[in-house]
């Protein structure tokens, strides 16, 4: 058998390094493009501003997008609250140690639970024990918990990277801790803050699983937080399940595509002016 | 007085920290209370070895789709892992500046596509092309692998690439200077060092694969039946709470929550496991 050498295995290594990342960047081109050519004919102002007729047969999408907004609304504002406090408290108000090792468990492992388990958590939990109903809240609060670490963590690595500089000149002004944390680690943690933020907003809009065992599918347009609602993408998903047209399935995962496209460029500007900020 | 007053917002922050410990202390508690009563019926070896899945007789066994899950997770594993390693190598090691920063953003982009979306494309693409050219009816452990393997990819990259990043640059310097080419560098010097971060990475992403629903639902093909090879339908646990929640009731309802159980063991337990090897990594 032949014995490679070292330049050669070099060239061909080279060539499945960059064979990788291409296939990659080509994966991500073909679900987007795919998506995008199928279903950008079938979006109009009519399509984006009507209500579902028929099952969701014809008619547009309007009620889903604002399903879509206001349990992103929900989740947001509930687990920003929770999550900058916590980030606060471990870089804050304590030293490493057992309660931070908790903490940082507990957020991780929040992390790592399937989205069906939310599911049915949320469920048992909002829907049936605590008397909500399939509704917008219940959808929200469960999905609060699953961007609750998303959330802890870039708020953390925010405030982290803030320079100690900051802290000292409000403490040595006679600042206390509260006005410190107010006036200048929240500031300068803003924009990371922000980022963590997005990007759950970006989860919030894509999840499907938890979303349908806890907010429903009613196509009707909600009224208030505790109305049914049903979301861009468990429209998507029950329009292709049940075969119920396939031009309006395209049109709505086009629009979830760019949707979701507008928040990840969002997110990275955000990334970049705050790493530009920082160096 | 004063004392107290200055304690305060430390107390009041530590009681917004424990929301992460409450809302994980109830998802347990719950899925917990639902589930255990049936496994108690029908008896934890019956539930987790027996074959037959059949609510409407009472029949409770969920094997086959542990097996579900562990093959379509495997095969995720064998197709997406080489794939995100050599990817995290070029991010590090090999992609110019400029090429890197296009890469870096589509990654991220990959993890934001929903989970729907990659199991309509793969419906649309992966399942017609199996059937037509390898054989089977298309919807097949090996669909649910492809899709699964490029949906892990952004969570193996990034964990690769940030355990890569953590070398000390002595290591790499060292080994260039006495000779070795890049490729012999990246083989022998800094994948061995940065081992354990991959490992966690790798588990992290089967855990992501065990926990991933939609995307599997579609291509899958979700019969309840052994698959006796790559080509067959299977369900894996999560497609089977995802397909039957929306009309179980009673027992059957209870079962779904009693596979939630199983799930949430199996993943806690993976990610467990990646938390202690990031924490040896970082020694």
């Amino acid at each position: 058998m032949m014995r490679l050498n070292p330049k050669m295995t070099q060239v061909l290594a080279k060539a499945l390094i960059w064979g990788s990342a291409l296939l990659v960047i080509v994966l991500l081109l073909f679900i987007l493009l795919f998506v995008l050519i199928k279903g950008v004919p079938t979006l109009s102002w009519q399509f984006l501003t009507e209500n579902p007729r028929d099952m969701g047969r014809s008619g547009g999408i309007f009620s889903t997008i604002v399903s879509t907004i206001l349990v992103t609304l929900v989740s947001v504002a509930v687990a920003t609250p929770f999550g900058v406090g916590t980030a606060l408290y471990l870089t804050e108000f304590t030293r490493e140690g057992l309660a931070t090792r908790i903490i940082r468990f507990s957020a991780d492992t929040l992390a790592a639970i399937p989205s069906i388990v939310y599911g049915l958590f949320g469920f048992i939990f909002f829907v049936i024990n605590l008397n909500m109903g399939w509704s917008i809240l219940s959808g929200g609060l469960t999905m609060a918990m699953m961007i609750l670490p998303t959330i802890i963590r870039t708020a953390e690595e925010a405030i982290l990277a803030i320079h100690p500089l900051y802290r000292e000149v409000s403490f040595s002004l006679g600042g206390t801790k509260m006005q410190t944390i107010l006036g200048a680690v929240l500031p300068s943690a803003l924009r990371g803050i922000m980022t963590g933020v997005i990007l759950s907003i970006g989860r919030c809009v894509a999840e499907t699983a938890a979303v349908i065992l806890t907010a429903g599918s009613s196509l009707r347009l909600p009224e208030s937080v505790f109305s049914p609602a049903r979301t861009m993408a468990v429209h998507f998903y029950i329009l292709v399940r049940e075969g119920i047209s396939m031009e309006r399935a395209y049109g709505t995962a086009a629009a979830l595509i760019i949707l979701i496209l507008i928040i990840n460029v969002g997110a990275n500007m955000l990334i970049n002016r705050f790493v530009a900020k920082n160096h | 007085m004063k004392r107290l007053l200055d304690r305060l917002p430390g107390f009041i922050f530590l009681l917004i920290a424990l929301s992460a410990l409450s809302a994980l202390a109830l998802i347990i508690v719950f899925i917990f209370y639902e589930g255990i009563p049936i496994i108690a019926k029908v008896g934890l070896g019956q539930f987790t070895l027996g074959m037959s899945w059949a609510p409407g007789k009472g029949e409770f066994g969920i094997l086959p789709m542990i097996i579900g899950t562990v093959s379509v997770t495997l095969g995720a594993a064998v197709l997406g892992v080489p794939v995100a390693i050599l990817t995290s190598i070029f991010l590090t090691e090999f992609a110019p500046a400029a090429v890197s920063r296009i890469v870096r953003p589509a990654i991220q982009l990959l993890a934001g596509i929903p989970s729907v979306v990659y199991g309509f494309w793969g419906l649309t693409f992966i399942v017609p092309y199996i059937r037509l050219w390898i054989g089977g009816p298309g919807l097949s452990v090996l669909a649910g692998s492809v899709i699964l393997a490029i949906m892990i990819l952004p969570t193996v990259i990034s964990i690769t690439e940030v355990s890569l990043l953590a070398l000390p640059r002595t290591y790499k310097e060292g080994s260039l200077a006495i000779g070795a080419t890049q490729w012999q560098t990246v083989w022998s010097v800094q994948l061995p060092a940065a081992k354990s971060g991959i490992m966690a990475a790798v588990i992290l992403g089967i855990g992501r694969a065990v926990g991933e629903t939609m995307a599997v639902i579609m291509v899958l093909g979700n019969a309840v039946a052994l698959p006796e090879s790559l080509l067959d339908p299977a369900r894996t646990l999560t497609t089977n709470i995802g397909i039957e929640m929306g009309y179980a009731s009673g027992d059957h309802q209870q079962a779904l929550f009693a596979t939630g159980i199983v799930l949430l063991v199996i993943v806690m337990s993976l990610n467990s496991i990646a938390q202690a090897t990031l924490k040896r990594s970082q020694r």
